[in-house]
């Protein structure tokens, strides 16, 4: 598949904020968070400039962004249009979480505006791989460690902003049960993508006599493509640019999200180098653009079989 | 709008025979010339005389060629195309085996396949619309996208093995402030109509409402009809030839089907016309007037 910037960017980003929504959700909730008021709204907005980034971002992948709004009737049938409402949803506890964090409350309604962000965090992460992973026609991303990894790369980048936040400004507050389980998430993580990248090379690629049928006659080869020039589906769906470098940007993938970031806590949480919590989120977002842009440019879309003349 | 509808009774749907069709691209042509001017055009393209024309097309002709099976390692192919890779190594880079010599070499066989929207009956690219532009109607199944709705997120595209929908946007090396492409149908999907606006068209003689395709096919290698009834011309068709459906496995049952080729006449091993006729001939077999008038000739 293409590797769309425009998608690549809202996945990463809003992936991120909805992570961190998430995390810092969670912490309210459950009365761990370490800081109130300002503490709560500066990593609140940094998550509204991600997610809605992310939002606008996804909207120049349409051909007609003015009719976006149009997008949210279809939630019966489709995730995509789950995801809409879901990432529209989410902003309604943001902004009681903020209201409430502003004017310094920190009691129950505090804790359940903390739980609701959570909640539907997780819901719109779960759409946006739900989304990828409902397409039959491309078998990579029909995998079973699509979901989870969607949700643990956002909670993970999310997660290392929101540490990077809190070893700035809360410093001698902060414990190191944060630290360590990003750590442990970050390893997680790594092992189920190395997994996924396992199992996409051994699918084998579809044949032109399986999608023609002619497979029964025998052996099917090009012999005659219907343009001379690109179409929409060999510019869209037979998009084989990028494997030529597929194995050297998977380990620069790794690094950044996983590597970077393991190395980073075990070196600050002992040292107390707290600038490194920051290099260490910088790093894993990067990373995983790096890893976003590989799971659209790797995985083969079932039309690409009708075009053998293409196949590498 | 974008939970399929019950399942129709009525299936219209084209039938296409892979035997006949010559591959001269007339079908493409027509259904991008209705296409283009009908309810659901225009189909506008970019630098359309240029270096890289752009635009999008209903259906498309592959052509392909198949090596019969079971002798393709065995045997040399004579092929028009040098530049294809050979399964088995090129004739003239082995020795001839004995083989090789015993039977004559072998011509793949060209087959020509239109490829256009199947008009499925439970299709993803209708339930992943978030939009309820893209819909299958319940009253004959056809699959269409609702130019008003559609916000060309292309998710419909993607859910289509088939690929059977292509979206109308700028060629993207074109400048975007050509003032040619200001027109409202830019920026979304667009895909085989089969012509509703065609087939249902009473200013039209009885014998013209069928798809564009259909009447511009000069063998008549695509016909059109009621898949959904069993007496049918074209359910009788597909019954008679043993007509398939494509890659069933996804499970999106499409009702346009396929006639496959005929078995060859001559077989698999048909006679290469560049095989040397010559070293074939046996002159101790002709008849004696012809044996003299080789011998005349060779001299």
């Amino acid at each position: 598949m293409k590797p769309a910037l425009s998608v690549i960017f809202f996945t990463v980003l809003s992936g991120t904020g909805y992570g961190l929504w998430c995390l810092l959700g969670l912490a309210l909730a459950a009365g761990v968070y370490p800081l109130s008021g300002v503490g709560v709204l500066a990593p609140l907005v940094f998550g509204f400039v991600l997610v809605t980034a992310g939002l606008l971002a996804s909207t120049s992948h349409l051909g007609r962004p003015e009719r976006a709004w149009r997008a949210l009737s279809q939630w019966r049938s489709s995730w995509l249009s789950r995801e809409g409402i879901a990432s529209l949803v989410t902003y309604l506890p943001m902004l009681a979480t903020a209201w409430l964090a502003f004017f310094g409350h920190t009691g129950a309604g505090l804790r359940t505006a903390g739980a609701l962000l959570a909640l539907c965090a997780l819901a719109t992460i779960g759409c946006t791989a739900n989304i990828y992973r409902s397409l039959k026609t491309i078998r990579a991303w029909r995998t079973r460690q699509v979901l989870p990894l969607y949700l643990m790369f956002a909670l993970l980048s999310g997660g290392l902003w929101l540490w990077a936040w809190l070893a700035l400004s809360a410093e001698h507050v902060i414990g190191i049960a944060f630290p360590l389980a990003l750590l442990g998430l970050a390893v997680i993580a790594a092992v189920i993508k190395i997994d996924y990248w396992k199992l996409i090379d051994s699918l084998p690629p579809d044949t032109a006599g399986h999608a023609t049928g002619l497979e029964i006659l025998g052996q099917v080869r090009a012999f005659e493509a219907p343009v001379t020039e690109e179409s929409y589906l060999t510019r869209e769906m037979a998009f084989v640019l990028a494997r030529k470098h597929a194995a050297r940007l998977r380990r620069i993938a790794v690094t950044l999200f996983a590597l970077i970031p393991v190395l980073g806590i075990a070196v600050a949480l002992p040292s107390g180098a707290m600038w490194i919590a920051p290099a260490a989120a910088l790093a894993a977002s990067a990373g995983l653009f790096v890893e976003r842009w590989l799971f659209f440019a790797e995985a083969r879309h079932a039309v690409a079989a009708f075009f053998p003349e293409r196949q590498t | 709008m974008t939970s399929l509808p019950a399942p129709t009774q009525k299936k219209l749907g084209l039938v296409i025979d892979l035997d006949i069709c010559v591959g001269c691209h007339a079908c493409a042509v027509a259904c991008k010339e209705w296409n283009d001017g009908g309810d659901f055009g225009p189909l506008p393209d970019d630098d359309p005389y240029g270096a890289e024309p752009h635009g999008v097309w209903f259906n498309r002709v592959h052509s392909y060629e198949v090596i019969p099976q079971g002798t393709e390692s065995a045997l040399p192919i004579v092929s028009p195309h040098s530049h294809n890779p050979q399964p088995a190594p090129a004739a003239q880079d082995r020795p001839l085996d004995s083989r090789a010599l015993e039977q004559p070499p072998l011509v793949p066989q060209m087959v020509h396949f239109p490829r256009s929207c199947l008009h499925c009956e439970t299709p993803d690219c209708v339930t992943v619309c978030p939009t309820g532009a893209s819909y299958k109607r319940a009253e004959d199944g056809i699959v269409l996208v609702d130019q008003d709705k559609c916000i060309g997120c292309q998710l419909c595209a993607w859910a289509c093995p088939y690929g059977a929908r292509e979206i109308a946007l700028p060629h993207p090396k074109t400048a975007a402030s050509d003032s040619s492409r200001k027109d409202s149908k830019r920026g979304t999907m667009q895909k085989c109509t089969l012509c509703v606006d065609r087939i249902y068209n009473e200013t039209l003689e009885m014998r013209d409402r069928q798809p564009a395709c259909v009447l511009a096919c000069p063998t008549h290698a695509r016909m059109f009809g009621d898949l959904g009834d069993p007496e049918s011309d074209v359910s009788r068709a597909v019954a008679e030839r043993d007509g398939f459906a494509l890659m069933p496995e996804f499970g999106y049952r499409p009702v346009n089907r396929y006639l496959p080729p005929r078995p060859r006449r001559d077989g698999p091993t048909a006679k290469a016309t560049l095989s040397t006729a010559e070293e074939a001939l046996d002159t101790e077999q002709l008849p004696p007037l012809l044996r003299w008038l080789d011998k005349a000739l060779s001299r």
